[in-house]
C-alpha cells in the first residue's frame, strides 16, 4: 500500500473515448493493499475496459463481500454505484439490485475466500438464476487478510509461506460454473492484461451470468517458490486456450482473419467477441469438451486460460426472462404501478388462503 | 532495443533537463530544494560552484534551463529557475570565508587574461584558489565587460554586479584598468606570462549600409556602443521618437532605454514576422509591457534625410509565405512605408573583432578572420593562448562565457603543469536510494498543481522616473515558496534492476503519466508506439531494460513526462524501481588540480 496519493497530472496526449473521459476519470480511491498485489492489476484492466467501453460511471454498479479482493471496488469508478455486502453475500445484494434495475452493469468483485468458502452457496445461485453480470473471482489461493491460510482454491500440493503442505484438493470455479451451466466463464490472470481486459470488456456486455476466475499471485503470503498461485508459477503453467477479441457494436472489424481461424459470435446489444484459435484444437462452446480440457490441465498442475466456455446458443434463459422484471427501474415507476394497494394486496393474499 | 547503459554519465545527467540544457550544468534541483528548505546561502553557494555569478544570472540569464524544462511539457509553463536563483542571491546570509580559499604562497604561474569580463573573470575565480596569479587588463575604468556596458542597469543594478565581481576580484586580481591591449605580440614578449586567455568579448555592433547613413550619422546609434555610452554616463538624452533596427536581446534594452532617456514613442523594427524574434521571450514581453511597439515584416531601406538631419526611415514592407513548419519559402515586396525618427538605433547583432592580434604569431585566423578554437580545450592554435566567451565563438550570453572560462581554466591549469589538454577528467553521476523506510523518502514527492508565480514589477509610472531603477522586484516569500513546489525533482531518479522484476504491473498501473510499459522487445519505432501512451516526443530518450527474468519481456519508460513521483518505486514488492538521486560531478579546475596532486608521486 501507500500513503502517496496519485498525482492529478496526467500524460497530454493521454486518448479520449466517446464520453470524452480519459482513463483516469475511471479511477477510484487509492488502493491500500500490499504493492505488487495481483488485485491492483485487475482493478487496472476493470478501469481501462470501462473506459474502453465508454461506460458511464452513474451506469455501473460494483459490488463486493469481504476480503483483500472486496476492498478492491473502492479503486475504481469512483462514480459508480457501489455496495460492500457482508462475507459471501455479495450475489444476494447483486440479485436484488439486479432485480430492480436491469438498465445498469452490474460488477462483482470476490476473493477465493468470499466465493469459495463462506459464499459458495450464494456464488451457486447466482449461476443457477443465471444473473445479468460479471463476477470476477481474485483468486490467490490464500487468505490475505488472516495472514496466509490456506483458502479453499489451494492447489494439492501447494506449499504454504510458513512451509506446511496443503493436502485438501480445491475446488475450482471454471469446473464448478461448467457443471452449474454458467453461460460464460473464462479464466484469466491479473498478470495478462492483454488477455483480461477484452475478457472484462465481453463479460459486462454479455447478457447473462459472466464469470471470470483471475489468477491474481498474493505478493505478501504465496509469491514463494513452491506455492502454486505465485507469479513465477503462473507464468509458467499458463495456456491460453483461445483469443478472445470484444468488438464493440459501432466498430466493424478491422482485422481480417484468415478464414477457418476466426469466429465471431454476436452478444445481445450487437457487440462480438472475435474468437482465434491459437495452437491445440480447442472448441469454447463445447460445454463437455470445455470441461474435460480444464479436468485434463488441472492433474497436471497447468492453467488453461482465455475464454474457457460460452453458450453461443443462449440455452439457458437469464434472470431477467424468468422473472419477467420490467424494462424500467423500479425507481422510475409511479408509486401506483409498484404498490398494489389494499385491494390489490388482499387479492394477492387471497391466493394464499 | 539493447539495454540502456545507465552507467554512462549522460544517461541521467539528460533526464534533468535543466542541468542537461545549462552550459555550466548547474545544479538546478538540488538548489531548489535548498530554497524550499530556507537554506539560501546554500543554495547561492551550490549556484556559484558552476555559475559563479548567481544573482546576476538570477536576473538577466539567457535561461536555456527554462525551455527545456519537463514541467513545461506537462503544463505550459516551466518552473521560473531563473527568478528562484534570484530568490537565493537575494536572501543569503554572508558567505565571507565559504569561498574557496587563496593560498598565500603561489605556484610561481601567472596568467593574463584580456578584458575583465565573465569569461575572465571565471578564469581567474578557478585559478587563484590554485595558487595562481592572475592579471585582468581591462580597457574601461570599471570591470564587468558587456554585463556592465550593455546591460542596462533597470535590468541589472550596479551594486549587485560589483559585489559578484567584488568577490573575484578579492581573491587577490591584479586588475589594470583602463589598460588597452594593442598588441598581442608585445603582452606575449614580456614573458611575464605562462599563459594567455584572451576575454575580449564580441565588442563590434554590425553596421547598416545604407543611403543617408553618413548624412544622418549624429542620429543613427550602434546599439551596443550606444548602451555602452550610457552606462558610462557618456550620454543621457535621446531624441522623442526612436525607431530600433533589430528584434534580439539588444534591441530590447536600447529600446527600454531609450524611454528612460526621455523618448516619448519608441518603435522595434523586425524584418521578419514574430516566430522569427531572436529576442527572448521574456524580454519581448517586459518591452511590450512598457508600451515599445514592434512592427514585422518592414525591411530597412533608406534614411531620410530632411535639412541635413535624419527625419526617419523609409521601409519596404515585406510579405513572406510560410510552409508547413513555419519556414519562410517566399517572400516579396508589398510596398514602401515611411517612419518620422529623431534618433535610430542599430541592434542587428554583433562581432568580435581582432585588429590587435598579429596574424603572424602562430594564432591561425579561418575565413571569417576569426581564430581557430579548440571546442574542448579553448586553446589556440599558438599553444598557451585561450579564447572563451564571445570572443571564442561569437555572440553567445553570459553563462556560455562562464562555462568557457571553467573549461579555459582547466586547460591553463593542465598547461602550466605541462599536462596534456586533452586528457581532461571525465565527468561522473553518483546515485544514492532516497528511500528512508516504509513509504519514507528523502524528497518531496507530491505533485503540486500550482501555476508558475509572476514575476511582481515596478509600476509604469514609477519605473521611468530614473534610469537604474530595478523593474523586476523578485518573488516575494509567499511566491518562492510555492514557486519552489513546481519543480519535479527530475535528478531523484527511477532506476530499474531488471533481475529483481516480477512483472506484476504495480508501477504500470499506478504511473500517472503512464510512461511505463512491460513488453516484448522490439525496435524503438515499435517500442516508442507499444508504450500506453506512444512515446512521441523523440528528444527524449527511452530507457530499456534488460531482459526480465519471467517472462524475458522488457520494461520500457519513456522518460519524457516522468513527474518523478516515486509511485512505481512505491508501489513495486521487489524494490526493482527504486528513487535514487543522480550527483552530477561536472570537473572544474580544482578537481584537475586534486587529479593532478594525487598522481604525483609521494616523498617518503
Amino acid at each position: 500500500m501507500t500513503f502517496i496519493a496519485k498525482p492529478k497530472v496526467t500524460h497530454p496526449s493521454l486518448p479520449h473515448n466517446a464520453l470524452g473521459l480519459t482513463r483516469r476519470a475511471y479511477e477510484g480511491v487509492l488502493s491500500t493493499l500490499c504493492a505488487g498485489c495481483g488485485h491492483d492489476s485487475i482493478t487496472a484492466a476493470i478501469v481501462e475496459a470501462c473506459w474502453r467501453l465508454s461506460l458511464e460511471p452513474q451506469n455501473l454498479v460494483k459490488l463486493s463481500g469481504i476480503g483483500c479482493s472486496s476492498k478492491t471496488t473502492a479503486y475504481f469508478v469512483s462514480g459508480a454505484h457501489g455496495f460492500n455486502a457482508v462475507h459471501g453475500r455479495m450475489a444476494s445484494i447483486a440479485t436484488g439490485a439486479n432485480a430492480a434495475n436491469r438498465r445498469l452493469s452490474y460488477i462483482g468483485v470476490s476473493g477465493d475466500g468470499d466465493t469459495l468458502s463462506i459464499g459458495l452457496g450464494q456464488f451457486c445461485h447466482a449461476i443457477r438464476r443465471n444473473l445479468d453480470m460479471l463476477y470476477i473471482i481474485e483468486n490467490n489461493g490464500v487468505y490475505g487478510l488472516t495472514k496466509g491460510q490456506f483458502s479453499a482454491s489451494a492447489d494439492i500440493g501447494s506449499r504454504a509461506k510458513k512451509g506446511e503442505t496443503n493436502r485438501q484438493p480445491p475446488i475450482d470455479p471454471v469446473l464448478l460454473a461448467l457443471d452449474l451451466g454458467a453461460p460464460f466463464v473464462a479464466r484469466s490472470f491479473s498478470g495478462d492484461k492483454r488477455q483480461l481486459v477484452p475478457l472484462i470488456e465481453a463479460g459486462l456486455k454479455h447478457g447473462g451470468f459472466a464469470l471470470i476466475d483471475v489468477l491474481s499471485p498474493c505478493v505478501t503470503f504465496n509469491d514463494h517458490e513452491g506455492s502454486t498461485k505465485s507469479y513465477a508459477y503462473t507464468r509458467e503453467h499458463y495456456e491460453p486456450a483461445v483469443l478472445a477479441d470484444f468488438v464493440p457494436r459501432e466498430q466493424p472489424i478491422s482485422v481480417d482473419y484468415p478464414p477457418g481461424e476466426a469466429r465471431e459470435i454476436a452478444l445481445h446489444d450487437g457487440s462480438r467477441i472475435v474468437l482465434r484459435k491459437i495452437g491445440a484444437d480447442y472448441d469454447p462452446t463445447d460445454r463437455a469438451a470445455a470441461d474435460a480440457a480444464v479436468q485434463a490441465r488441472g492433474g497436471s498442475g497447468e492453467y488453461l486460460t482465455g475464454l474457457i466456455y460460452l453458450d453461443a446458443a443462449g440455452r439457458h434463459p437469464e434472470f431477467h426472462q424468468v422473472n419477467a422484471t420490467p424494462e424500467a427501474p423500479l425507481n422510475s415507476l409511479p408509486f401506483e404501478q409498484l404498490s398494489p394497494g389494499s385491494a390489490g394486496l388482499r387479492t394477492v393474499l387471497a391466493r394464499y388462503r | 532495443m539493447d539495454a540502456t547503459d545507465t552507467s554512462h554519465p549522460d544517461y541521467y545527467h539528460r533526464v534533468v533537463d535543466c542541468q542537461w540544457a545549462c552550459p555550466a550544468h548547474t545544479d538546478v534541483p538540488e538548489y531548489i530544494r535548498l530554497i524550499a528548505q530556507g537554506l539560501f546561502t546554500e543554495a547561492y553557494l551550490l549556484n556559484r560552484q558552476s555559475n559563479v555569478f548567481p544573482a546576476i544570472l538570477g536576473r538577466v540569464c539567457d535561461r536555456p534551463c527554462e525551455p527545456a524544462c519537463r514541467r513545461g511539457r506537462i503544463e505550459s509553463k516551466p518552473v521560473a529557475i531563473c527568478r528562484l536563483k534570484r530568490v537565493a542571491a537575494d536572501n543569503r546570509g554572508d558567505i565571507t570565508g565559504r569561498l574557496p580559499p587563496v593560498p598565500r604562497l603561489k605556484n610561481g604561474k601567472r596568467i593574463a587574461c584580456i578584458g575583465a569580463g565573465c569569461a575572465s573573470l571565471t578564469v581567474a575565480n578557478d585559478l587563484l584558489p590554485l595558487g595562481y596569479e592572475v592579471t585582468i587588463f581591462e580597457q574601461n575604468d570599471r570591470p564587468g565587460g558587456l554585463m556592465r556596458s550593455n546591460i542596462p542597469a533597470f535590468r541589472l543594478p550596479e551594486p549587485v554586479l560589483d559585489e559578484e565581481i567584488g568577490m573575484i576580484l578579492g581573491m587577490g586580481v591584479e586588475l589594470r584598468l583602463g589598460e588597452r591591449i594593442d598588441s598581442l605580440r608585445a603582452l606575449i614578449e614580456t614573458g611575464r606570462f605562462d599563459a594567455v586567455f584572451v576575454g575580449s568579448g564580441a565588442p563590434k555592433g554590425k553596421e547598416l549600409r545604407l543611403p543617408g547613413r553618413d548624412e544622418a550619422a549624429a542620429n543613427v546609434h550602434i546599439g551596443i556602443s550606444w548602451l555602452e555610452s550610457v552606462a558610462f554616463g557618456h550620454v543621457d538624452r535621446i531624441g522623442e521618437r526612436v525607431l530600433i533596427i533589430g528584434v534580439g536581446n539588444t534591441a530590447m534594452d536600447c529600446c527600454r532605454t531609450s524611454l528612460r532617456l526621455g523618448a516619448r514613442t519608441v518603435r522595434v523594427i523586425a524584418r521578419k514576422p514574430r516566430g522569427f524574434f531572436k529576442a527572448s521571450p521574456w524580454e519581448l514581453e517586459d518591452a511590450e509591457e512598457e508600451n515599445v511597439e514592434i512592427l514585422v515584416n518592414r525591411s530597412p531601406k533608406a534614411f531620410v534625410i530632411d535639412n541635413g538631419r535624419l527625419a526617419g526611415m523609409r521601409f519596404e514592407c515585406m510579405e513572406y509565405e510560410l510552409d508547413a513548419r513555419g519556414r519562410i519559402v517566399a517572400e516579396r515586396v508589398a510596398g514602401e512605408q515611411f517612419l518620422p525618427a529623431d534618433d535610430v538605433i542599430l541592434a542587428i547583432g554583433q562581432e568580435n573583432a581582432f585588429p590587435w592580434i598579429e596574424r603572424d604569431i602562430g594564432i591561425a585566423f579561418d575565413k571569417w578572420n576569426v581564430p581557430v578554437v579548440d571546442a574542448t580545450t579553448f586553446q589556440s592554435t599558438r599553444p598557451g593562448v585561450f579564447f572563451g566567451g564571445d570572443a571564442a565563438f561569437g555572440p553567445k550570453n553570459i553563462i556560455w562565457a562562464v562555462e568557457h572560462g571553467h573549461q579555459a581554466a582547466i586547460s591553463i591549469h593542465r598547461h602550466c603543469q605541462g599536462e596534456p589538454l586533452t586528457e581532461r577528467l571525465s565527468p561522473g553521476v553518483n546515485l544514492q536510494s532516497r528511500k528512508m523506510g516504509m513509504h519514507e523518502w528523502a524528497y518531496a514527492n507530491d505533485y503540486a498543481p500550482i501555476e508558475r508565480r509572476l514575476m511582481p514589477h515596478v509600476s509604469l509610472k514609477e519605473r521611468f522616473k530614473k534610469l537604474n531603477i530595478e523593474v523586476e522586484l523578485g518573488f516575494s516569500a509567499a511566491q518562492a515558496a510555492e514557486e519552489v513546489q513546481r519543480c519535479l525533482n527530475c535528478d531523484v531518479q527511477t532506476v530499474f534492476s531488471a533481475k529483481l522484476c516480477i512483472e506484476c504491473d504495480a508501477c504500470i498501473d499506478i504511473c500517472p503519466v503512464d510512461c511505463l510499459t512491460i513488453t516484448s522487445n522490439g525496435t524503438e519505432a515499435e517500442l516508442r508506439a507499444h508504450l500506453k501512451a506512444p512515446a512521441e516526443n523523440l528528444a527524449q530518450p527511452l530507457y530499456v531494460s534488460a531482459a526480465l527474468p519471467q517472462t524475458g519481456r522488457v520494461m520500457v519508460k519513456d522518460e519524457d513526462l516522468c513527474v518523478h513521483c516515486g509511485l512505481c518505486a512505491e508501489r513495486c514488492p521487489t524494490a526493482a524501481w527504486d528513487m535514487q538521486k543522480s550527483l552530477l560531478h561536472w570537473p572544474h579546475a580544482e578537481d584537475e588540480a586534486r587529479a593532478l596532486e594525487q598522481r604525483k608521486p609521494k616523498i617518503a
